[in-house]
């Protein structure tokens, strides 16, 4: 027992990070086949010279930014309140929706977009993929929000009313700072969550509202091209200092 | 308290108009009658629902079923030992589980496709295994059940082995030795000691597990080949390819229905570490 654990672990490590340091590796190939050919930097800078693969990136950028601010603005309030008293019917309905399959997320969505169009003349485009994205990440700012505040210290928020602070003095001036941490972990979070969705989004995006995901998953179809192993390289990489940054706050308690 | 009713609105109103109203949309859809050009017309009927048990749907929900359970159950095996040793790592503790959850927050589009690469006739594996003329012809290792089985495990490892580390974390190594004392050997004492301590670990992973699997559309799309159609594909294709928005509609349902239903039937164990 005591020798097959350290092995079995180091297998297991294996397992998760192998393919994706094989796929980082071979984005430096000197080849489109998968036969090592020499070192090269050419697919990287092949990537930002496909402009739909740029428009790609911004659209994707754009999205994320507008629906992480929106939901995490949302959720902390959402949560705030949450955690002053239980509200079991919203918050049961947030598990329901981080639990939801994607696709019935996405279809659900896609008929409730085209059944308000028919009201309004409005298309499917960046605007219904914000909502649909505000929609399914509000769930996990709530959700990190709520785990930081059970172990805030309510004399505190007493002591500031105490003093004469009202209400929105307390949580504007004691609370939101003491939970900012949180609150920039809960963002980072959503910023992945909505920078990687690929189901709910191709299904609610219009015409010029293409994500990076949504290329990736159609290139990834066609064939394997070393341009996607740089592209997911990047992303990666810049999705993984994310998460280590919003896990070194979260753990600051 | 007035402020706190302000605070509630904007979260009430998003979950209220873009979760519970869509939901409702698809229920009322799910009665209705396809439409010429697709869409929606009336009259209202229960048709779509009788459609569902065609022998050729009822095969896409049990295999559905089964890949999910097997790759549940591959999940449970391969999770139990890793996270038995993360849990007695000591000092390394939280960086172990971090490297088992790093993987899981970044892209599961690009970890599909890593595999992608590996597993394709002209991939990696392939390649290699010709180059080193064990093999002439690439052997078949994507696009087909086993390899999206594959993708799942890979997908959800994380979700089984972090509820089986909490379980496991909070085990008093002291039963261990008294399990030796009493002349268990190692994989005895694991066997009747810490499996049975770990069980609400294990239902709620199983629980992380099995429900994303059942739902899964990108692993079988992508990793199937769109030869192993499970119900997220089914209930996709009703949306897009096939225009069948009613049928679509009562296919998400049910599949939402039997999310409930394991919600239900391992929950109550499971709800607590969410």
């Amino acid at each position: 027992m005591k020798r097959f654990l350290p092995v079995y672990a180091c297998a297991a490590y294996l397992f998760l990070y192998l393919p994706l340091l094989a796929l980082g590796a071979f984005s430096f190939n000197d080849s489109k086949i998968a036969v090592w050919h020499g070192f090269t930097l050419a697919w990287y800078s092949r990537v930002f010279q496909n402009s739909e693969l740029m428009e790609g990136t911004l659209n994707s950028l754009l999205i994320a930014v507008v629906a992480t601010v929106a939901a995490t603005v949302i959720g902390t309030l959402a949560a705030y309140a949450i955690w002053q008293k239980k509200l079991p019917w919203l918050t049961g309905s947030l598990y329901l929706s981080l639990l939801s399959p994607e696709i019935v997320t996405g279809v659900s969505l896609l008929v409730f977009f085209q059944w308000i169009f028919h009201f309004l003349k409005l298309q499917l485009g960046m605007h219904t993929v914000i909502l649909a994205h505000i929609s399914f990440s509000l769930a996990y700012v709530v959700i990190v929000i709520l785990a930081r505040l059970r172990t805030f210290d309510r004399s505190l928020e007493e002591a500031a009313l105490d003093l004469g602070a009202n209400d929105w003095q307390v949580f504007r001036y004691v609370t939101a700072p003491l939970l900012l941490p949180g609150i920039v972990a809960a963002a980072l979070l959503c910023f992945t969550v909505s920078f990687d969705d690929y189901v709910i989004t191709s299904l609610v995006a219009g015409v010029n509202s293409e994500t990076l995901p949504m290329i990736i998953y159609a290139m990834a179809r066609k064939g394997v091209s070393p341009e996607v192993n740089a592209l997911s390289v990047m992303i990666t990489a810049g999705l993984g200092v994310l998460v280590l940054i919003s896990g070194r706050l979260e753990s600051k308690r | 308290m007035k402020l706190r009713a302000i605070f509630l609105a904007p979260g009430a109103v998003v979950m209220l108009s873009l979760f519970f109203l869509p939901l409702l949309i698809v229920v009322a859809y799910s009665f209705l009658t396809r439409g010429p050009y697709g869409g929606v017309v009336p009259p209202w009927t229960a048709e779509s629902y009788a459609r569902i048990v065609d022998r050729l749907y009822l095969a896409i929900l049990w295999r559905s079923i089964w890949i999910a359970a097997i790759s549940t159950a591959i999940c449970l095996v391969l999770a139990f030992p890793l996270a038995l040793y993360i849990s007695r790592a000591g000092l390394h503790k939280n960086l172990l589980l971090n490297l088992v959850m790093l993987p899981f927050w970044t892209s599961f589009l690009i970890r599909t496709y890593a595999w992608m690469f590996l597993l394709r006739d002209t991939g990696l594996l392939n390649s290699l295994l010709q180059t080193l003329h064990i093999i002439r012809e690439p052997l078949p290792l994507l696009f087909n059940t086993s390899a999206v089985i594959l993708g799942l495990v890979y997908g959800y490892l994380p979700f089984m082995v972090l509820p089986l580390y909490a379980t496991l974390e909070k085990l008093d190594p002291a039963l261990l030795d008294a399990a030796a004392d009493l002349g268990a050997s190692p994989a005895v004492a694991v066997w009747r000691v810490v499996v049975p301590i770990s069980r609400p670990g294990m239902i709620a992973g199983c629980l992380l597990v099995f429900i994303p699997c059942l739902g899964s559309y990108l692993t079988p799309d992508l990793m199937g080949g769109g030869k192993t159609v499970m119900i997220g594909n089914l209930v996709q294709n009703q949306f897009t390819t096939s225009r069948d928005w009613p049928f679509g509609a009562a296919i998400s349902l049910l599949l939402m229905a039997m999310v409930l239903l394991v919600m239900r039937v391992l929950g109550d164990k499971g709800e607590e570490l969410l």
